[in-house]
């Protein structure tokens, strides 16, 4: 059913429809109407057999999905930036206890400064923790990823945790038309939750063992293995998903105009959109310009980007992250998925702590690229001229 | 009924042992036992060497009460709540200190849980440092005694009152030293829906500076001087209480232990002695110990 609604109720919605058992969170701008939604939902008897729990913090909402998951339950939390950061010990363990819980990072900048402004700093943050991440561009992206987060997740070949990465604000308070899935569409798609192990007094087991140095490191590269796996495992399922809702979000990485582009921009998240207006007016224009939408970021899907760019001059990579002291997170792997190759890329660092990005400006650091106005390396655009001070 | 052991790897002489098995033993072996990190989680879940007769998790140091009231709310969502009792095995650190959090949530909301502390007195496991359940005067690496120290300086925290106050609806003190008590408060706590708090005395052998075969007779000095006094609440209401014939002076319990041996020639230690018999005539009165 196609309707108009605010990203947080599209989220909550296909939360919903995903059966969860156990809901756990903690308030946190700009995530909280997500659980908001859940909880009104919780409230009227809406959400059938779950339960809601409102937690004392994020750290507590993550362990209760946890455990929760633990005991064989489908366990969903949200949050954002400050909230992930304090997950975050949490989540490397649910990890490596390899316990599919789903959540949704509603992205948000992290302090200091505190804003509770847009930037993708925070689930970049924990990018190595052994979580699948999928950075959407629209509602209906986010809507649809959820009940596919939970079937990847509990995937046998897979049980990785798996957030969905919506811009805070831009996304999640953003009224845009969703066609929202019925109950029938995702039974069909997802099973209920069967686990490998769990907490049975029938069937006893021990969670959480610690490793030794003769065991430890198995462990660790057995999750480097899931994740490798989980690479098909979604490619089969973004197809049965395009199969079942005739919408194609397509594979890892969407490549728009790329083939005989001179310039590609490299994006993710919700600026994909704009930048793909940008590179439509351009092409109207005649020149020679592409979009390579990066929506898997872990597991990071270096083929398909190599196969996309391979025959690109010039790669700008819209970086909304730092990694300070160092080359912007994604321009990284995008190098390193280029290594070899004769491509130029350029690192464009833009919208930080919601900073706009007006058009105009992709347009320009288009068009500075090439015309070669610019060099390779780390800069920054829709910055001021400033003083350093501490804040 | 195997519950915990054998092969657990604890010192011989380690009180939680016997709180452990104690407690799976009278629940029947219907538990789900949630454990954080510490000493009891090292010796017994090491991978391939699991000692557990029941499921067990360990997540981490600080979470078990979350992780705790997560499989409580799982089995309850999946209407599998009347499979067995989930148990919380905690030391003093991760229940006074680190995870006091996640623990005052789950006692917040009322989750059916009942939560075992074993009380050590400190961070055991890394080597005896202070927590907050560490007595006055306790000689630990993080309050060594030296020249202006006479080890731990300040109180221990009341954990007991403190899950009092969330509203539970049972929390009381044990002691290793009287395993029958202990147990039938396991068999009690368990009849309650909702939190519930038990901190049990265990002794560490190589902390504390005791002979392993000492455990559970200085255990029993700190009920009878009146330092661990065993009470039982129910619903907020102080409803038992262990009275002691005739209360001993602290120094008994504390002559035998190397912890607290500095106490008798140290400059301060005259203070502190002072100090620790002020909080057992404290107990007596505020608990009425004295029988």
């Amino acid at each position: 059913m196609r309707k108009v609604v605010r990203g947080f109720y599209a989220i909550a919605e296909a939360v919903r429809l995903s059966r969860p058992n156990v809901i756990a969170a903690y308030p946190i701008t700009p995530q909280t109407e997500i659980v908001e939604n859940l909880a009104e939902m919780y409230a009227n008897g809406e959400l059938g057999d779950v339960e809601y729990v409102t937690a004392e913090s994020e750290f507590g909402a993550a362990s209760m999905v946890l455990g929760a998951s633990a005991a064989g339950a489908r366990a969903f939390t949200a949050t954002s930036s400050q909230g992930l950061l304090l997950m975050s010990e949490v989540l490397y363990n649910a990890a490596g206890m390899r316990l599919p819980i789903v959540l949704v990072i509603a992205n948000r900048s992290v302090s200091a400064p505190l804003s509770i402004w847009n930037d993708i700093q925070d689930s970049i943050s924990i990018r190595d923790a052994g979580i699948i991440q999928l950075y959407v561009e629209s509602n209906q992206e986010a809507h649809d990823m959820i009940p596919l987060a939970f079937k990847v997740a509990e995937n046998k070949d897979v049980l990785l945790p798996f957030m969905v990465c919506v811009d805070g604000f831009k996304l999640t308070h953003a009224y845009e038309p969703v066609d929202l899935l019925d109950q029938e569409t995702v039974d069909r798609f997802l099973p209920p939750y069967e686990p490998v192990v769990k907490l049975d007094v029938n069937n006893p087991v021990a969670m959480g063992c610690y490793a030794p140095p003769p065991y430890y490191m198995e462990f660790r590269i057995a999750m480097e293995y899931a994740m490798e796996r989980a690479t098909k495992v979604m490619l089969q399922e973004f197809k049965k998903w395009y199969k079942l809702t005739e919408r194609d979000w397509g594979g890892h990485v969407v490549a728009e105009n790329c083939d005989d582009a001179e310039v590609v921009v490299v994006a993710m998240g919700s600026i994909v959109a704009l930048v793909r207006e940008v590179v439509k007016r351009l092409r109207h224009d005649g020149k020679k310009v592409g979009l390579l939408k990066i929506r898997t970021y872990r597991p990071f899907p270096s083929k398909e980007i190599r196969k996309a760019l391979k025959n690109a001059d010039k790669v700008i990579v819209i970086e909304r992250a730092l990694s300070i002291g160092a080359e912007p997170p994604v321009t990284a792997d995008v190098k390193s998925a280029l290594f070899g190759l004769n491509v130029e890329v350029y690192p464009v660092v833009m919208g930080l702590g919601g900073r706009d990005i007006p058009r105009e400006l992709v347009e320009k650091v288009i068009e500075d690229v090439m015309k070669g106005k610019t060099k390779p390396e780390k800069r920054y655009e829709g910055l001021n001229e400033f003083e350093e001070v501490i804040p | 009924m195997n519950c915990f052991g054998p092969g657990h790897g604890a010192c011989p002489g380690c009180g939680f042992p016997i709180a452990i098995r104690g407690a799976i033993e009278v629940l029947d072996g219907r538990v789900i036992a949630v454990n954080s990190t510490g000493c009891l989680e090292i010796v017994s879940s090491m991978y391939g060497r699991n000692t557990w007769g029941v499921p067990y998790i360990h997540s981490l140091f600080e979470n078990a009460g979350a992780v705790a009231a997560g499989i409580e709310t799982a089995l309850r969502a999946m209407k599998r709540d009347e499979e067995a009792h989930v148990v919380v095995f905690a030391g003093d650190g991760a229940t006074f200190d680190i995870g006091i959090g996640t623990l005052s949530g789950m006692m917040d909301r009322d989750h059916n849980v009942l939560y075992i502390c074993y009380d050590n007195e400190a961070y055991q496991n890394t080597g005896n440092q202070q927590s907050m359940a560490t007595p006055p005067g306790a000689n630990t690496t993080t309050t060594p005694v030296g020249k202006l120290k006479p080890g731990k300086t300040g109180r221990k925290k009341d954990m007991v009152e403190i899950a009092v106050a969330h509203g539970v609806p049972y929390a009381a003190s044990a002691s290793i030293a009287y395993p029958k008590d202990f147990q039938r408060k396991v068999k009690r706590a368990a009849e309650f829906e909702g939190s519930k708090y038990i901190q049990v005395h265990a002794p560490c052998v190589t902390g504390w500076g005791i002979d392993g075969k000492l455990t559970v007779e200085v255990s029993k000095l700190a009920v009878e001087t009146g330092l661990y006094p065993l009470v039982e609440y129910e619903y907020g209401k102080l409803v038992k209480v262990k009275k002691l014939k005739q209360r001993k002076p602290v120094e008994e319990y504390l002559k035998i232990q190397r912890r607290f041996r500095h106490l008798f020639k140290h400059e301060m230690g005259k203070e502190i002695l002072e100090q620790l018999q002020k909080i057992a005539d404290e107990n007596a009165e505020k608990y009425g110990l004295d029988a």
